[in-house]
């Protein structure tokens, strides 16, 4: 297990990813461990490129930006091409297929996940693909603990939607039981 | 945003700046809310009026600093929050609150400029405008968090300046400390002093607003609406208030605006150091950057190089005597900084000659990586 993750998600604004690395900062906090998340997007709110970047810790975290990551979440094209590069040899990658078609040239452990198509078809609303994807990512890296992952999305997210979100989390996690099991 | 409870938590250098104006006593508020600092102005909007303060959305920021002055003269720890179009536009107002001598706090939230230049592109080019960016001479004190916690702690600390040595105070962070979100755990209430202007001792028929009473220089202040009347102006002014061209009074003005602070620097000036009492290289850099400097200097001696950091934190004053301490037994000075080269100058100053001091500036919207910075210790030893 390592105790220093440097974790990135990357895709395009709007589809939750700033919210994605807080929850994920916010699970880790829950857990009793150390946690940055920072963050750098465009001026527009929609559409724009979009990056979140997390860094759990069991002591100080020094640099708050990952420089090469020990998982990476992409869910477009433009982020799987410019952020597959910079990871760690034995990363975890986790592409959304439903948005990134090209192979990309990787490092690490790719997995490639239909997580956008997912949350469309499985829970009934494309919104909760970050959920979705955070269901995946600590389903496989296990970076967090799964209560912690589950009180952290509860807390963020709008009332009304609790089920809806509980349920995207467990698609994640089923679309890798299979690999993990496997692994 | 959940904003009630004070214990560990994840939280953003914004809030925390406003969790911190909140702690320090802060009852007004006005601004015009800009990226990357709006969250600010959001923060306080909700919780300036469940403690019982105000808190107003002005027109414009010309505006804003003007009702934080009108705010302060009437008791209010007041402050307002911008990036740096909204910068520019104080420095008027900013020096009337320093020559009538105005408790209150600017935080600046740093984007890449000039003008409208990168509203969500980190940058630390407003470091000289904090220093130089009203006319005539003033002195400054400018501090810079390079944590959330930070963010909390140092926004305590500016009211408390504020208010010790009645002037203006600025707190200026990075976008990338603003809006990054890390572990903080938020003092109890008490446990970090707060400080409360000093008022008069004496009735309204003996008041003179601008005479000091005692060693720090600074008046009393009495707040408007307390039945003492005196006159407020940005013309120069003799201890009546009243406008003077007196020679000897005005230079007497300048010299107390200068002393009431430059005779206790010791009690403003703030700094930390990392690994620099055996430094072949002695790194400076403050606010996000100092994250990735002290991360340099770790990988750096890691591979058995004397590397070492100053990290101001009061960028003004700023921490001369400690650089040029540094600088004697060293063999080069490097100064990583989002610009193209400003508290560079004056860390050149400081070091008088005695080892070259290099660069490591950026100004492109990317924060600067241990990396870049290992790479020219490397070049330079």
């Amino acid at each position: 297990m390592r105790d220093h993750w440097e974790i990135r998600f990357g895709g395009t604004g709007g589809q939750g990813l700033i919210t994605a690395g807080v929850i994920l900062a916010e699970a880790a906090i829950i857990d009793g461990k150390n946690a940055v998340q920072s963050q750098s997007y465009g001026p527009e709110s929609r559409g724009g490129s979009s990056k979140a970047e997390v860094m759990i810790a069991n002591d100080s975290i020094d640099y708050m930006k990952v420089l090469a990551a020990d998982v990476l979440l992409v869910m477009s094209p433009e982020a799987a091409k410019k952020y597959c590069p910079e990871v760690k040899d034995d990363a975890v990658v986790i592409i959304d297929s439903t948005y990134v078609k090209d192979e990309q040239p990787v490092k690490g452990n790719v997995y490639r996940v239909n997580i956008s198509l997912l949350a469309k078809q499985e829970v009934g609303r494309e919104v909760v693909a970050n959920i979705v994807a955070l269901g995946v990512l600590v389903g496989l890296t296990k970076v967090v603990s799964w209560d912690a992952l589950v009180q952290a999305v509860l807390a963020r997210v709008p009332k009304g939607t609790e089920e809806m979100n509980k349920k995207a989390l467990q698609v994640g996690l089923d679309a890798v039981k299979g690999l993990i099991d496997a692994a | 945003m959940s904003v009630t409870s004070l214990k560990a938590k994840l939280m953003q250098g914004n809030q925390a700046c406003a969790e911190g104006a909140i702690y320090a006593g802060a009852s007004f508020y006005a601004g015009y809310p800009i990226t990357p600092s709006t969250e600010i102005a959001e923060i306080l909007s909700e919780r300036l009026p469940q403690v019982g303060g105000r808190f107003i959305q002005m027109e414009d920021e010309i505006a804003s600093m003007a009702a934080v002055i009108g705010a302060s003269v009437t008791g209010a720890k007041a402050m307002t929050a911008t990036s740096g179009p909204g910068f520019s536009l104080k420095q008027e107002n900013i020096g009337h609150a320093m020559i009538t001598e105005v408790p209150c706090v600017i935080a600046n939230v740093m984007r890449l400029g000039p003008s409208t230049g990168g509203p969500t592109s980190p940058a630390q080019g407003d470091v000289m405008q904090a220093r130089w960016g009203t006319h005539g001479d003033h002195p400054v004190i400018t501090l810079c968090p390079n944590s959330v916690q930070e963010c909390f702690e140092l926004t305590v600390k500016a009211f408390n300046m504020a208010e010790r040595f009645r002037t203006p105070v600025f707190i200026m962070f990075d976008e990338i400390i603003g809006h990054m979100r890390e572990r903080v755990v938020l003092p109890e209430p008490g446990q970090i002093p707060v400080v409360n202007r000093k008022k008069p001792e004496v009735g309204p028929e003996s008041y003179k607003a601008y005479e000091p009473v005692d060693e720090t220089l600074v008046p009393p202040m009495a707040s408007f609406g307390d039945g003492y009347r005196y006159h407020v102006t940005g013309l120069t002014h003799d201890e009546t208030g009243f406008a003077t061209t007196k020679p000897e009074k005005m230079a007497a003005h300048l010299q107390r605006l200068h002393d009431k602070i430059n005779n206790f620097l010791p009690e403003v000036v703030d700094y930390e150091e990392q690994s620099i009492e055996d430094a072949e290289v002695v790194l400076l850099a403050y606010g996000s950057v100092a994250r990735a400097a002290s991360r340099a200097v770790k990988d750096a001696r890691a591979a058995g190089l004397k590397v070492g950091l100053i990290r101001p934190i009061t960028l003004w004053p700023f921490p001369g005597e400690a650089v040029k301490k540094a600088a004697a037994k060293a063999k080069a000075v490097i100064v990583a900084e989002m610009n193209l080269g400003q508290i560079i100058n004056e860390v050149r100053v400081a070091v008088e000659g005695q080892a070259p001091v290099y660069g490591v500036l950026r100004a492109d919207g990317e924060p600067i990586s241990p990396t870049e910075i290992l790479a020219k210790i490397k070049e330079v030893l």
